[in-house]
This record gives structure tokens, sequence and C-alpha cells, in this order.
């Protein structure tokens, strides 16, 4: 079991996590899944996969194809809607202990108002983290939504949506943005502008695939979000980027599978760093990163990890 | 469920491109049930990056086999794999075959091509309880034919159709399922199928038609293999279910057939 490391303790908004190390939002299920193969209340905060306010049956399969050091998955925010969390899944997750943060995703300013009320009353959450960055929404088969928008690639929609969960909760807000804009600072600092406490980077980058043989598309809705490995280099440079320009505590993630692509996030500017696909794979990378952390700490003498966000020398 | 480090035993090669590996997991096989499948990571790297699910084949005291085709680069990794190695898989997954204790019962295995995987484990279960049980098994060829002697050994009946008719019937096995012969004699039975979706679907379909029970096992494109991604979404009148946690066996008659 790791043990408890002040040296590792931050804060993003109200939240005090013991080590910046989390869980990505859809790649941990809620807790549960993952019990069996990992000592949850290791874990720095956990965020559950995206709810919305009534049920979701998800995208057409296949959703998920794999490509080079990486996947693209088209999952469509698959969910039992937001009563069903807070009865079934809820009472889990508020007995590991550790903090719980929900996020949300829906396609109208008025849902995501209602979404951030209604947890604000559950016991339990520690945080929301607003997901408005979920490439899975649009329907690519039938391009009826082709050119919709998300509201993260616009920074009016990306401030209204943010304003109206601010004035439902008094819980910390993390905005999970999407890495496809040209310019992701305006984004982040449009979030803070509307109250935001922090910025979840990145999302996935939009991709797709093809079976040549078939010349369809490797995924059922044609196109899906891309992670893991492939997608490392940039989701540093978003991190970065966002760090160097607007003064907002950083959860980086994207590609991390080692301690050592944990720390290049922290050293890009990560407050707190989160694993996504690398779950998948080795359900308990996150303590080994943890304890790994530690280590680095100790070995390059540093007061703590507070001491090696943004560290990056040039 | 857990993660273990298995030794390889042996991986044998039993065909051009079909494997059969024996695994020292007994962390795993000691609550391992047939129809069940573990995730493998084929090799430490990135490249492929995800585990692979592969069914149990054969499920020992302490050991486990797996029966495997080589159709992309991780089972093409995996048949390189060798004794003494250690594997990382985690297992066992999925919810298994629901065997009918009912002696009245003959139970149809039907399996195509390397669908017969977890056929093997089952039907050494239901010798085990010393309940009827037959296989039929479907393959292009003859020299695609796997696992005849092994089901012969338990002293199962086994009944072979191939596409090209180089053994055994010409056709498909389902179109032995069909057969009034199979079906009118041993009335009541229960199918369990595993192989292509077409396949899968047909065998459905006979069942229906002649009001037999039959689970069939699927296939899905998997990441994470515990529930966790849902990404092998399978359709059914009870809604939208996870093939890695809710299957990869379902009851055919819950599933929402689409082409
Ligand atoms: C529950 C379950 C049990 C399985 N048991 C066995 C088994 O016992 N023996 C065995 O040989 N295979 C089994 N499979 C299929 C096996 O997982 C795939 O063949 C394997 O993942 C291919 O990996 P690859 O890297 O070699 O090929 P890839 O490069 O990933 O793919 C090569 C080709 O195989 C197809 N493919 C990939 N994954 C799957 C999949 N999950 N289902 C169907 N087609 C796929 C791809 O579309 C592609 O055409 C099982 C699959 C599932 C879901
Ligand atoms: C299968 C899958 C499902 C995901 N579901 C969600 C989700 O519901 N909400 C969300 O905000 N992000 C979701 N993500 C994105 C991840 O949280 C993460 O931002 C992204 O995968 C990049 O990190 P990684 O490269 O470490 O995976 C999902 C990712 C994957 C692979």
């Amino acid at each position: 079991m790791a043990k408890m490391n002040k040296n590792l303790s931050v804060k993003i908004g109200k939240i005090r996590m013991k080590n910046p190390v989390m869980v990505a939002s859809g790649t941990f299920g809620y807790g549960k899944e993952y019990a069996d193969l990992i000592d949850l209340k290791a874990l720095g905060a956990i965020v559950t996969k995206t709810i919305t306010l009534g049920p979701r049956i998800g995208n057409l399969t296949p959703r998920i194809a794999e490509t080079a050091s990486g996947m693209l998955n088209s999952i469509g925010l698959e969910n039992d809607g937001v009563e069903a969390f807070i009865e079934e899944k809820l009472p889990f997750l508020r007995k590991i202990g550790i903090p719980v943060i929900v996020s949300i995703g829906a396609e109208d300013i008025v849902s995501f108002k209602k979404l951030a009320k209604r947890l604000d009353r559950a016991k339990g959450v520690s945080g929301i983290e607003v997901n408005i960055s979920c490439p899975n929404l649009a329907d690519y088969k039938t391009k009826k939504e082709k050119q919709a928008k998300l509201f993260s690639q616009d920074k009016r929609l990306a401030y209204k949506a943010i304003k109206a969960v601010r004035s439902a909760t008094r819980l910390t807000i993390i905005t999970k943005l999407t890495p496809n804009v040209t310019d992701i600072t305006e984004i982040a600092r449009a979030v803070k502008d509307a109250g935001s406490d922090a910025v979840s980077l990145v999302n996935t980058y939009m991709g797709m695939a093809v079976d040549t043989d078939t010349r369809r598309p490797m995924l059922g809705n044609v196109i899906g979000g891309l992670s893991g490995p492939a997608i490392k280099p940039m989701a540093l440079k978003a991190v970065w980027d966002v760090y160097n320009s607007v003064d907002i505590p950083i959860i980086g993630m994207g590609g991390i599978m080692t301690p050592d692509d944990a720390i290049e996030f922290i050293i890009c500017g990560s407050t707190a760093i989160a694993l996504g696909t690398a779950n998948f794979v080795y359900p308990d990378k996150s303590i080994e990163i943890i304890k790994d952390l530690g280590y680095y700490i100790k070995s390059n003498k540093l007061k703590d990890i507070r001491a090696l966000r943004g560290s990056l020398s040039i | 469920m857990n993660r273990t480090r298995a030794k390889i035993l042996s991986n044998e090669r039993i065909m051009p491109d079909r494997f059969v590996m024996r695994l020292d997991a007994p962390s795993i096989a000691k609550s391992a049930k047939p129809g069940q499948f573990i995730m493998v990571k084929c090799n430490g790297g990135t490249e492929p990056l995800l585990r692979r699910p592969l069914s149990l084949h054969r499920i020992e005291k302490k050991r486990l086999s797996l029966l495997y085709q080589v159709v992309g680069g991780g089972t093409r990794i995996l048949s390189k794999r060798k004794r003494r190695e250690e594997l990382d898989i985690i297992g066992p997954l999925g919810n298994g075959f629901n065997i009918d204790k009912s002696a009245r019962l003959i139970n149809i295995l039907i399996g195509g091509g390397i669908g017969v995987a977890p056929l093997l484990a089952l039907a050494e279960e239901l010798k085990i309880r010393r309940l009827k049980t037959m296989v039929l098994i479907g393959a292009k060829t003859r020299s695609h034919l796997v696992g005849v002697e092994q089901f012969k050994a338990l002293g199962i009946e086994v009944r072979i159709a191939t596409e090209d008719g180089s053994k055994g019937y010409k056709g498909f096995a389902t179109d032995l399922l069909k057969d009034e012969a199979i079906i009118g004699a041993y009335e009541p039975a229960m199918i369990y199928a595993c192989g292509p979706k077409d396949m899968l679907m047909a065998a459905a379909g006979i069942a229906r038609i002649n009001s037999i029970e039959c689970q069939v096992s699927f296939e899905e494109r998997m990441a994470c293999g515990t529930g966790v991604c849902l990404g092998c979404a399978v359709n059914t009148v009870k809604g939208i279910k996870m093939a890695c946690k809710d299957g990869p066996v379902f009851n055919a008659e819950d599933i929402i057939w689409q082409k």
C-alpha cells in the first residue's frame, strides 16, 4: 500500500488530495470495477465516467479500434443518468475515502445546470468535472449533426456553460477541454473567467481509422477520440501552453503510461495528473506512479511536489 | 478477478496459424469457469498497446490452456513467446456458460473455426458432471479442423462439417444442427455456440424454430475486458449489455441480431 506522503499533497479548488495522481473519466468506471485489482484509497482522487441527466445508450459498435500506440473510442457517453448514479454508484464511491469528482456531460446549458444542482445536494461529491469536450456526441454516420460544435470549441459557449454550472453549485469545478482547437489558451481563460477552479487537459483528439478490405470505418460512428501514448507529446504541449498564459490549476493527461510521463506533465505545469488508457492495460499503474513520484522528489532533493510544477528549464 | 504473471509452460504450434499455450496460473485457474476468458498483455511495450481477450480452452487445477489463431500483431507476438517466460494476464473474466444440471438434457456444443476454443473446457466440465454431450465442429477444410481428437478422447460424439466437404458433411456446422436426427432424437436439448457472428445467428435461428435453449458466446472489440471502457456493447432485449462483463455468453433469445 502506498504510504501517505505529505510531500505529494496538492490542492485543486477546495479539494485536498494526498497525492497528485487521479484516474481519468471514462477509464475507471465508477471505482468498483477495479476494486479487485488496485488499492483504491491510495489514489489522489477518482473522476467518474461522464454522466448525463437522463440515460444514454451510447454509439453503434465497433466502439473501439487500436491504432499505433493508441486507441480510438466512440463510446458515446453510455450511462444510466444522474439519478441512477446517485442511487447505485455514489454509495460505493463515498466509502472509499478519497475525493470523488463526478464528470457531467450535456448537449445544452440548461441540462448542465440541472446536473450541477442535483450533484450539489448529493452526499459525497467533492467536485464536478464539466465535460464540454466529448467528441462522441454527434452522429457522424448519418452526418445529421456533423457541424455540431463542442462547447469547448467556442470560447463564448464554454463561458456560458461554466457560468451556468457555477451559478448552481459551490463545489469545486474542473472544466475538461478538447485539444481540437486552434488556441486552447483562450478557452482555458474563458472558463476561468466563468468561475472554473481548474482545467483538465486534454480530452481525446478526434481521429479515424479505415478497414481497407471493406473500406468501412473501423468505428461504428465513423470518427472517434484518440488516446494513449500516441497523443502524449501534443497533450504535453497543451498543458505547457495553458500553464504559460492562464493562471489556473491544470490536471494534465494524455498518454501517461509511466512515472516519467507523469513527471513530464508536472514539469510542464500540471498541478495534478490523470491516467486514462493506461488503466485498461495496467489497472494499478497509478499506484506505481504515486510511489515513484515520492522517490523522484527525494532523489532530486525537492521540498515537495509543488516545487516540481512548471519547473521546465529552458 | 486478479492480475498475475503466469509462467508459460508451453506454446505449441498445432497448425500453420494456430497455437496452444499452457500457463501456470493457479490464482486464476482456481475460480475459472468454462466460457470465461482472460486479458493477455502479449508483450511489455505499447505496440500493441491493449490486452487481447482469449478464452479459456482448458481449465485445470493450477493451469490454463489457450487456443489461439494468429490474425494480427498481438497474436503474432504471442506465438513467439517462449516456455518459461512470464505472461501478464488478468482473469477470470466474463460470466461463462450456464450449465443446466438436468440429466435429461442433451448438451449440443457447436463451434465454428477458432470458436471451438472455449468448448473443450465446457465439454470437460460436462463430462465431469456426467451430462450427455455432443459436439458439432465446423471448419473451412479438413486441415482447419481443431479439437476433434480432444473431444473424442473424452468419449464425446463429434460430428464434423467442412465448407469444401473435405471431411464430414459438406456445409456449415449449423446445417448439422438442422439435421432432424440430432434435434428430434435428443429433445430436450441445450445448445452452446461459439464462432463467427453469422454462425451464432444461424444457430440462434434454428434453436428458436425448434424451441431449444441456446447460449451464444460473443466476440466484440474490447479495450479493458472488465466492464470499464464500455466498448464491447451488445444490443439485447434487456438493453445494452457489455460482452466482457454481462457476457461473453448470452441467451440467444435476448440478443437483438444485427447484420
Ligand atoms: C471474449 C473473447 C474471447 C476470445 N477468445 C479467443 C480464443 O480463444 N482464441 C482466439 O484465437 N481468438 C479469440 N478471440 C479473438 C481475439 O481476441 C482476437 O483475434 C485478437 O484480439 C486479435 O488480436 P491481434 O493483435 O492479433 O489482431 P488485430 O491486429 O487486433 O486484429 C486482426 C484482425 O482480427 C480482428 N479482431 C480483433 N479483435 C477481435 C475481436 N475481439 N473479436 C473478433 N475479431 C477481432 C480484427 O478486426 C482484424 O481483422 C476472443 C475474443 C473475445 C472478445
Ligand atoms: C474508452 C474511453 C472512454 C472515455 N470516456 C470519457 C468520458 O466519459 N468523459 C471524459 O471526460 N473523458 C473520457 N475519456 C477521455 C479520457 O478521460 C482522457 O481525457 C483521454 O483518454 C486522454 O488520456 P489518456 O491518453 O491517458 O487516455 C475517455 C477515454 C477513453 C479511452
